[in-house]
């Protein structure tokens, strides 16, 4: 929390006037009934009314004072809280950036985006009403006592029970229901959620004619969480009478007590009356003060979740500059007996993985879901770092290229197609700011894509909604791929990146990359055969470890794993396979 | 306030709806106004005795115990009825809320199982989601306990005035000529930070959108070495946002203080006058203690009534919201006799159909199965497949013709005893967030442990539920399964109820290879000797169809063999090269 604090360091001055000034206004409101006191002592008692005069111009200067005071308060904070959660937002977001693949998927991304926006909000939500009212409440409190002190000591003891007795109350109901409410609130969402399930699945709960039983369900939750709800209403139901009457009979016991004095001679009627306004203005700072405590609860858990963030050192380590001497090879990348786990499970999704792909060659990588496609072509840019073995990339560790240098020569294309709110040009030059039109064009054409802006009104200037709403699923496909060429990459990764895409488009799709000049390295991972089939050689996956390695026409020789795939996508071709029945006759 | 002092015809009908909700809780509706009142009137009454007692006290000497402590009695009596009559209208009040929301709950989960699926599909599950849950909280929120504050706000306002002028005529007219100062004060300042506000929100909104763009796809972000870009970008919001949010906040947060202003310098005068008017013998010390309190109490009501206000046109609302879904009108009534089934004949007989009567979707159209034949319903992505599905299962009726399943008109039958002879298996697995055991057995709840892991060994499933942390016992949520095994886990389900009749809906490239070989083998188990609709995505399964059903733009434009299809030279015949040419060429 200490390192949050460091965010406010440039609103030092305003995070330590705003209470302040907040107590210089609560200190007008608190000597408002001595005034009143004074005029009724001295005004009234000894008839002056020059005195009763001043003493209302008095009161008019306090009001005015304690506006002056409040306001300025007020900017104080709203410029300090403001300028606080703007500084922590943005660290933040540096911060994530930072990051690398291992803590992304550790962290989860609704968490991230959690913490950027609600949890912030929240925090500067809570300094804001922290720097203005913690303080304010229990000066009032404490303020009044001390004032009824000032005035009568006897009379003020009542004071010095009534308060304890009072914050019991409050702070006790407070207390009891805050995890009585969290249980509400689950129990609520519990309903939500049942309900959203009953409209997602209407069809099927209608096929198996359930609805009398869904029914019944509700209802056991529905009146699980009526009586949970009016448990917990009759608790707060006790706050608002038990506090007046606290307050009530200790102002009875006041009252009494300032009788006593006043018979005695040691206070005057107009003290009463002073003692009196303090004792109410008690009662309503009090359930302020408990509210707040509560926001300030809420807030202190969202900083500290954001700290906790903060806190996550990204994994990878740099070094700052390339080698001297780059090696010169023909390697495009090598697999050396690669070992490779996700953080979050300890089992090994790659194990023992060896490969090279020369430079220029088209590499396929075919394997069921869960093999490990995607966790290969991953080691590739370094999104993660091996368990054991190496990876290397134009014939050097992955590991000794400085930040970023790798990425540069490496045009991916991830499986899930996603584009970003802004122009197609926007979008293609992420591979590229410098990229001209024509190269733009270029990219387009050889990724299929050029339809796709031709279609649209303004070209390359037609804007792409977030998400890339507007755009079908086979049209972002084809984006994405032709913004990973616009980069002119050394290498290409198409992450099962075609399968929106018809056989006849993917098989343009990738003759054109063939034709592209230079050498570049590709590797294709799909599900289908056909769109491998002519690659150099053919990774194929199975559980983690590689079941073949080869050309299509090596792999139907001599590995079974790959021969059921291709056998099931064309079950015309099965040898004996009698045509019609490809679901009976596979092998398992 | 003066929208409100004219509500429109339909909010007052909405009102009355609500009321009829709140029927059998009248008595403690009608509890809870009296307790309402009593509080209130002990709750003002209590500082004009506090009043008296103080003018008991006026110097040495001229102190009259006696009646002081009379009144000090008469007080706690009052302080302690008036506390516990707050407390029992809380009680009540809490029970009169929470019960109608109840109520109003249950009557739309059931309205929901009744609700015609062309309901369902018009409006959005968040926002009927929305009405169940929200709307009816802010309903019995807004207008049961606004109205009891309104009440009880309008009998303090109303009480207020009459003690004060019984203390004093001048100054209760003074308070009142000057109470709406503070009025204008607010409303002001609500204009101007109103519109910080607007800036504040669409700004932050254009932040959050970036955030989910950004850090929603920080992988692409990496890949492409983006993030200095990324920050630059997200700064330049950032730092518009904090222009805007620092006005909102500050000029939000000036509405309490210059409130208070105004409230402050009312009391000084009422202060300053009713010194004066003591001083000439109209008025009493306690009677100015009186006056003072309640000038600082006048002013909660009206911002408590204004907000009530704001709030009971916004529970209005609400309500008929959900009356607008509680009264929709339900699927037409059933039929009485029960389905025969007699091993699946369908014939389709001159069918016309559409959801939206301006646009003619099928018309003429007929069709028939015999038991045991396999259709295939084949087309682009987006060509309305599931029509298909809607009609047989008799989620839609027909505008024209007629469905009969062997020669009853499913329409003469109840839909239970219609839709328990399908089996369907949807491309969009829905499971319940249940146990494994709970989904499998969903169609058949008395089934046994043995029967459950026989169909899912059947399904293919067992493999991986076996391997499951509990086994059947595992809740299943959203992420604890792949896709496929989802799909196997649907598949189960159906294959423990066996039907006569099925319709399946065949899986797409998000499925690996050999799942996709589980899930096609487990079809075909299914499949034997049974009535079948398959929507196909894979070729085998459209050569091996005894018909195909073409559809394109929603409509069925051809139907036949493959072969007599492909010969035709139509719509099939060009959709089988696009989508298949792969496997003739390549």
């Amino acid at each position: 929390m200490r390192d949050l604090l460091a965010f406010l360091r440039d609103y030092r001055k305003e995070s330590i006037l705003a209470p302040l000034l907040k107590l210089a206004e609560s200190l007008m409101d608190l000597l408002v009934p001595l005034v009143v006191a004074a005029i009724i002592n001295q005004g009234i008692a000894e008839s002056d009314e020059g005195a009763i005069f001043r003493f209302f111009l008095l009161l008019i200067v306090l009001a005015i004072l304690g506006m002056a005071f409040s306001f300025s308060a007020q900017w104080m904070a709203a410029k300090a809280s403001v300028g606080f959660s703007t500084k922590l937002r943005q660290a933040l977001f540096d911060h994530i950036q930072s990051l690398s693949y291992r803590e992304l998927d550790t962290l989860g991304t609704d968490t991230l985006i959690t913490r950027m926006t609600s949890d912030i909000n929240q925090i500067q939500n809570g300094l804001n009403l922290g720097l203005r009212l913690l303080l304010r409440s229990p000066f009032i409190v404490f303020g009044a006592m001390i004032m009824a002190f000032t005035i009568d000591v006897p009379s003020a003891l009542i004071f010095a029970v009534a308060i304890p007795a009072l914050s019991l109350v409050v702070f006790g109901i407070m207390l009891l229901s805050i995890p009585l409410f969290a249980k509400v609130q689950g129990a609520l969402d519990r309903l939500l959620g049942m309900t959203r399930e009953n409209l997602t699945g209407v069809r099927v709960i209608r096929a198996f004619c359930k609805e009398q039983q869904e029914i019944e369900e509700f209802d056991r939750r529905n009146d699980l969480l009526t009586s949970m709800n009016e448990h917990v209403g009759r608790l707060s139901a006790l706050m608002n009478p038990a506090t007046y009457l606290i307050i009530n009979v200790a102002t009875i016991f006041l009252i009494n007590q300032g009788a006593l004095r006043v018979e005695l001679g040691a206070l005057r009627q107009g003290d009463v009356v002073a003692l009196y306004n303090y004792m109410a203005q008690i009662v309503v700072e009090l359930v302020k003060l408990a509210s707040l405590i509560i926001t300030l609860n809420k807030s202190l858990a969202c900083a500290r979740r954001v700290q906790e963030m903060l806190d996550v050192k990204p994994s990878m380590e740099y070094p700052t500059s390339l080698p001297a001497e780059l090696p010169q090879t023909d390697e495009a990348v090598r697999f050396d007996h690669v070992t490779f786990s996700y953080a979050s499970s300890g089992d090994a999704v790659l194990s023992d993985i060896d490969f090279l792909a020369q430079k220029g060659q088209t590499v396929g990588i075919i394997g069921g879901t869960g093999s490990g496609k995607t966790s290969v072509v991953n080691l590739i840019p370094r999104f993660y770092d091996t368990t054991t073995g190496t990876v290397t990339v134009d014939g050097m560790d992955v590991r000794n290229y400085p930040a970023g240098e790798l990425i540069s020569r490496i045009g991916i294309v991830p499986q899930k197609a996603v584009l970003f709110e802004g122009s197609i040009r926007d979008n293609l030059r992420w591979g590229n700011e410098d990229a001209s039109d024509d190269e733009l064009w270029a990219a387009l054409e050889t990724a299929q894509a050029a339809e796709v802006a031709r279609g649209k009104d303004g070209q390359l200037d037609a804007m792409i909604e977030q998400g890339g709403r507007n755009l079908s699923g086979g049209q972002r496909q084809r984006l994405t791929i032709a913004r990973a060429l616009v980069k002119r990459p050394e290498i290409l990764i198409l992450d099962d990146s075609a399968s929106a895409l018809d056989f006849a488009t993917d098989l343009a799709l990738r003759r054109a990359i063939a034709n592209l000049p230079g050498t570049m390295t590709v590797f294709i991972v799909s599900q289908r055969t056909s769109s491998v089939r002519e690659a150099d050689q053919i990774l194929v996956l199975d559980d983690g470890e590689l079941a073949g390695i080869g050309t299509h026409d090596e792999l139907m020789e001599k590995c079974p794993v790959y021969q059921e795939i291709y056998y099931s996508q064309f079950p015309d071709e099965r040898p004996s396979a009698a045509r019609g029945h490809a679901g009976e006759e596979v092998a398992r | 306030m003066s929208d409100s002092s004219r509500p429109p015809v339909d909010s007052m009908q909405t009102l009355r709806k609500v009321l009829g909700v709140v029927g059998s809780y009248t008595h403690l509706l009608v509890v809870s106004i009296l307790l309402a009142g009593l509080s209130v009137v002990l709750q003002l009454y209590v500082p004009i005795l506090f009043g008296d007692a103080i003018d008991q006290i006026v110097a040495p000497g001229a102190v009259s115990f006696d009646a002081l402590r009379s009144i000090l009695k008469k007080i706690a009596v009052l302080v302690v009825v008036s506390s516990a009559a707050t407390w029992v209208m809380n009680i009540i009040n809490n029970r009169l809320a929470f019960q109608t929301v109840k109520d109003i709950r249950s009557r739309a989960i059931r309205q929901l199982q009744k609700l015609p699926l062309s309901y369902l599909d018009a409006h959005s599950s968040g926002d009927i989601v929305q009405r169940i849950i929200a709307d009816t909280d802010q309903l019995s929120d807004g207008l049961l306990l606004g109205f009891t504050q309104l009440f009880s706000g309008i009998i303090t306002i109303v009480i207020t005035l009459a003690f004060m002028l019984s203390k004093n005529v001048g100054i209760t007219l003074m308070v009142l000529v000057l109470t709406p100062v503070s009025f204008l004060v607010a409303r002001f300042i609500a204009t101007r930070s109103y519109d910080m506000f607007g800036k504040q929100t669409e700004t932050r909104g254009r932040q959050t959108a970036l955030v989910n763009e950004l850090i929603g796809n920080q992988k692409v972000v990496k890949a492409f070495g983006r993030e200095a870009v990324a920050s630059r970008q997200f700064a330049q919001v950032n730092e518009e946002l904090q222009d805007y949010s620092q006005s909102a906040v500050f000029f939000s947060s000036l509405t309490n203080p210059s409130t208070r202003a105004v409230n402050n310098v009312i009391y000084a005068l009422v202060a300053l006058v009713g010194a004066r008017l003591i001083l000439g013998g109209s008025l009493t010390v306690g009677g100015l203690t009186v006056l003072l309190s309640y000038a600082n109490q006048y002013m909660k009501p009206f911002n408590d009534i204004s907000s009530v206000v704001t709030e009971l046109q916004n529970a209005l609302a609400c309500a008929a919201r959900v009356f607008e879904l509680i009264e929709a009108e339900p699927e037409v009534p059933e039929a009485q006799d029960e389905l025969f089934s007699r091993g699946g004949w369908i014939d389709i007989e001159d069918v016309s159909f559409s959801y939206d009567k301006e646009k003619p979707l099928i018309q003429g159209f007929s069709f028939h199965a015999k038991p045991g034949m396999k259709t295939a319903i084949v087309g682009p992505t987006g060509c309305g497949k599931t029509t298909f599905i809607n009609l047989l299962m008799r989620f839609y009726d027909v505008d024209a013709g007629s469905i009969s399943v062997d020669q009853q008109d499913v329409r003469d039958v109840t839909r239970h005893s219609l839709r328990k002879a399908y089996g369907m298996v949807l491309q969009e697995t829905w499971l319940k967030n249940a146990t494994v055991r709970e989904n499998i057995a969903f169609g058949r709840p008395d089934a046994t442990d043995d029967m459950i892991i026989q169909a899912a060994r059947e399904a293919h499933s067992w493999e991986f539920i076996r391997r499951m942390p509990q086994g059947l016992d595992t809740v299943i949520t959203d992420e604890s399964l792949s896709q496929g095994q989802k799909q196997l886990l649907c598949i189960t389900r159906v294959m423990l109820c066996l039907p006569p009749m099925l319709i399946l809906d065949e899986a797409t490239s998000s499925i690996d290879t050999r799942t996709e070989l589980q899930i096609q083998e487990a079809f075909d188990k299914l499949m034997q000797g049974r009535t079948c609709f398959v929507v196909a995505h894979r070729l085998s399964t459209i050569r091996e169809a005894d018909q195909i059903l073409v559809m394109r733009d929603g409509r069925i434009v051809e139907q036949g063999t493959h072969d007599s299809l492909l010969e035709q030279g139509g719509f099939y015949a060009k959709l089988y090269r696009s989508q298949f040419a792969g496997t003739e060429t390549d």
